[in-house]
C-alpha cells in the first residue's frame, strides 16, 4: 500500500517551504493543497483543530502539524530513502540544531515580521535585532559549508526558506542583508543550487508583492 | 533547596551536572528526566532573580535555567534537554517509539508551554475580570489536555514519559498558583481525568523520590511574584491579550 501525503500550505509561507524542502530532499511524493489564509478550509480546521495553521502534512490521514515538528517526522519515518537523514545523528549535535531552529523561531520570524510591518523608530529596532539575530547564526555556520556541517540537514532547511523573504525584508526596511551578513547570504546562495531548495522556495518578488497585499489589506502602509 | 553530589559509576555519566533554581517548573522536568534514567548529578542553584556571571556563560543567549551540563558542554531549554537525555541514555525511553506519537508528544510539549503556561502565569498575577478572563483561556485549553488523558493511566501510556514531565507542572505548580491567587484553574470536577493522573503522577515511585520543591515555600515565593507583578501587569493593559492571544 503506498503512501498517501497531503500538504496544506501557502505559497509564500517560509513554514510550508521548510516542509516542501524536506518532502523534496527524501524524494516523498505528495499531494500540495495551497490554503487561502482569509478562507480557511473546513479540511484545514478538521487537521489542526489547536492553531488552524499551515503547514499541516497529513500522511495516511494522520496530521502532523508545526513546522520543525513535521521536519524531524519526515526524517524519522522517510529514513532509508535516497538521502542522507536531515538531523545529525548523535545526541549533542542533534540537541544543538534543535536549539538553533527553536531560535530561529522565536527570533527571526517576530524580527522580520517587525521589520516589514512596523514604520520608524519601532522598524528600525527590529532591523537592528534582526541583523544582530542573523549575525549569531552566521557565528554558528563559522566556516561550514552547511549549518548542519559538511551536509545540508535540519537546521539548513529550518533557516533557509527565510531567504525567500530577504527581498521583501530589504525592499521594507531599506536596507542589505549581505553588507552586513555576506557568509549568511552565500550559504543561502549554496543551498539555493539543491534542487530541493530552488523548487521549493517561493519567488523573492512574489512574496515582496504578498506583503504588499497584506499591508494594503490591514492597513499598515 | 539540595545539592547532591554525583558518584557515577560508568564512564558516560561523568560529569552531568544541572543548573536549576529550586522552584523552577523546567528544572524540575530535567531533574525527574535524569532521575527516570537513574543518572546521577550534581544540582547547582542559580537564583533566577539575581544572576550570576555563570549563567551568562553556560547559556549566552537567553541567560535562563535550566541547563544541563554533561562532559562539559551545556544544553538549555528543558524539552531539547529531555530529547537529548533521552537519546544519549536510550534505556527507560521517555519519548514514544513511533514517529506519530513522538510528534505528537512533542506538539503538545510545546503547546503546554506556549498555550497553558503564559495566561496561567497571568491569571497568578491579575486580579479582578482580567484574571477571570485569563483563567477562562486556561480552561478551554486543559480541555485538550483532558481529552488526551482519557483512558490513559499517563500521557506517556502505561508508562512515565516525556510529555508527563513537561505537563507536570499542571499537578503540582498550577494547584500552588491557585491558591496564592485564590482562584480555580484545574476544577477536578471538570477536568477527572486530569485530576486521576496528578494522583497517578505524585506518587510514581521514581517521581516521589526526586528532589520536589518544599510546599510552603513554593507557596510564599510566588506570594511573593503576585505582590511584585500584579502593579506591573496591571499597567499593560490590552496589551496582555496580544501577547496571550484571545480563546
Amino acid at each position: 500500500m503506498s503512501d498517501e501525503v497531503i500538504l496544506l500550505d501557502v505559497y509564500a509561507s517560509m513554514f510550508g517551504m521548510r516542509v516542501r524542502i524536506a518532502l523534496a530532499e527524501k524524494g516523498v511524493e505528495y499531494e500540495y493543497r495551497e490554503e487561502d489564509l482569509g478562507n480557511k478550509s473546513p479540511f484545514l480546521l478538521q487537521m489542526n483543530p489547536v492553531y488552524k495553521k499551515i503547514p499541516v502534512l497529513i500522511h495516511n490521514g494522520n496530521p502532523i502539524c508545526e513546522s520543525l515538528l513535521i521536519l524531524e517526522y519526515i526524517d524519522e519515518v522517510w529514513k532509508d530513502n535516497k538521502s542522507p537523514p536531515l538531523l545529525p545523528s548523535d545526541a549533542y549535535h542533534r540537541a544543538t540544531a534543535r536549539f538553533w531552529a527553536d531560535f530561529v523561531d522565536k527570533k527571526v520570524f517576530d524580527l522580520g515580521r517587525r521589520l516589514w510591518t512596523r514604520k520608524g523608530e519601532e522598524q528600525e529596532a527590529a532591523k537592528k535585532e534582526f541583523i544582530d539575530a542573523l549575525k549569531l547564526l552566521e557565528g554558528e555556520l563559522g566556516n561550514k559549508p552547511y549549518l548542519g556541517g559538511d551536509k545540508f540537514g535540519y537546521l539548513d532547511v529550518a533557516l533557509v526558506a527565510y531567504y525567500s523573504w530577504f527581498y521583501a525584508y530589504e525592499k521594507c526596511g531599506n536596507f542589505s542583508i549581505e553588507e552586513h551578513c555576506p557568509k549568511l547570504v552565500a550559504w543561502a546562495k549554496r543551498c539555493m543550487k539543491k534542487e530541493s531548495v530552488a523548487k521549493s522556495l517561493a519567488d523573492p518578488i512574489k512574496v515582496y508583492e504578498f506583503t504588499l497585499m497584506l499591508k494594503k489589506k490591514y492597513g499598515l502602509e | 533547596m539540595e545539592e547532591s553530589s554525583s558518584t557515577s559509576n560508568s564512564t558516560s555519566n561523568k560529569g552531568v551536572k544541572v543548573v536549576g533554581f529550586w522552584v523552577s517548573l523546567f528544572s524540575q522536568r530535567v531533574r525527574w528526566g535524569l532521575k527516570l534514567k537513574g543518572i546521577e548529578y550534581e544540582y547547582v542553584e542559580e537564583d533566577i532573580n539575581n544572576k550570576s556571571p555563570l549563567l551568562f556563560e553556560l547559556n549566552p543567549l537567553y541567560g535562563k535555567v535550566p541547563i544541563l551540563v554533561h562532559d562539559g558542554v551545556s544544553f538549555p531549554e528543558s524539552r531539547i534537554i529531555l530529547e537529548y537525555i533521552d537519546q544519549f541514555w536510550p534505556h527507560n525511553p521517555l519519548m514514544p517509539l513511533d514517529p506519530y506519537h513522538r510528534a505528537q508528544a512533542r506538539f503538545w510539549a510545546k503547546f503546554a508551554d506556549e498555550k497553558l503556561l503564559d495566561p496561567a502565569w497571568f491569571v497568578l498575577n491579575l486580579e479582578g475580570e482580567d484574571q477571570e478572563r485569563a483563567a477562562k483561556i486556561v480552561s478551554v485549553h486543559l480541555e485538550k489536555i483532558e481529552e488526551m488523558i482519557k483512558g490513559k493511566k499517563y500521557f506517556g501510556g502505561n508508562t512515565i514519559g516525556f510529555l508527563d514531565l513537561v505537563l507536570a507542572f499542571i499537578a503540582y505548580i498550577l494547584p500552588a498558583w491557585e491558591e496564592v491567587a485564590s482562584i480555580k484553574m484545574v476544577d477536578p470536577s471538570k477536568f477527572p481525568g486530569i485530576a486521576t493522573w496528578t494522583d497517578n503522577f505524585l506518587n510514581h515511585p521514581v517521581v516521589k523520590t526526586e528532589y520536589f520543591p518544599p510546599k510552603d515555600q513554593t507557596l510564599s515565593y510566588y506570594k511573593c511574584r503576585r505582590h511584585e507583578l500584579l502593579p506591573l501587569y496591571k499597567s499593560y493593559g490590552n496589551k496582555i491579550w496580544t501577547y496571550i492571544g484571545t480563546q
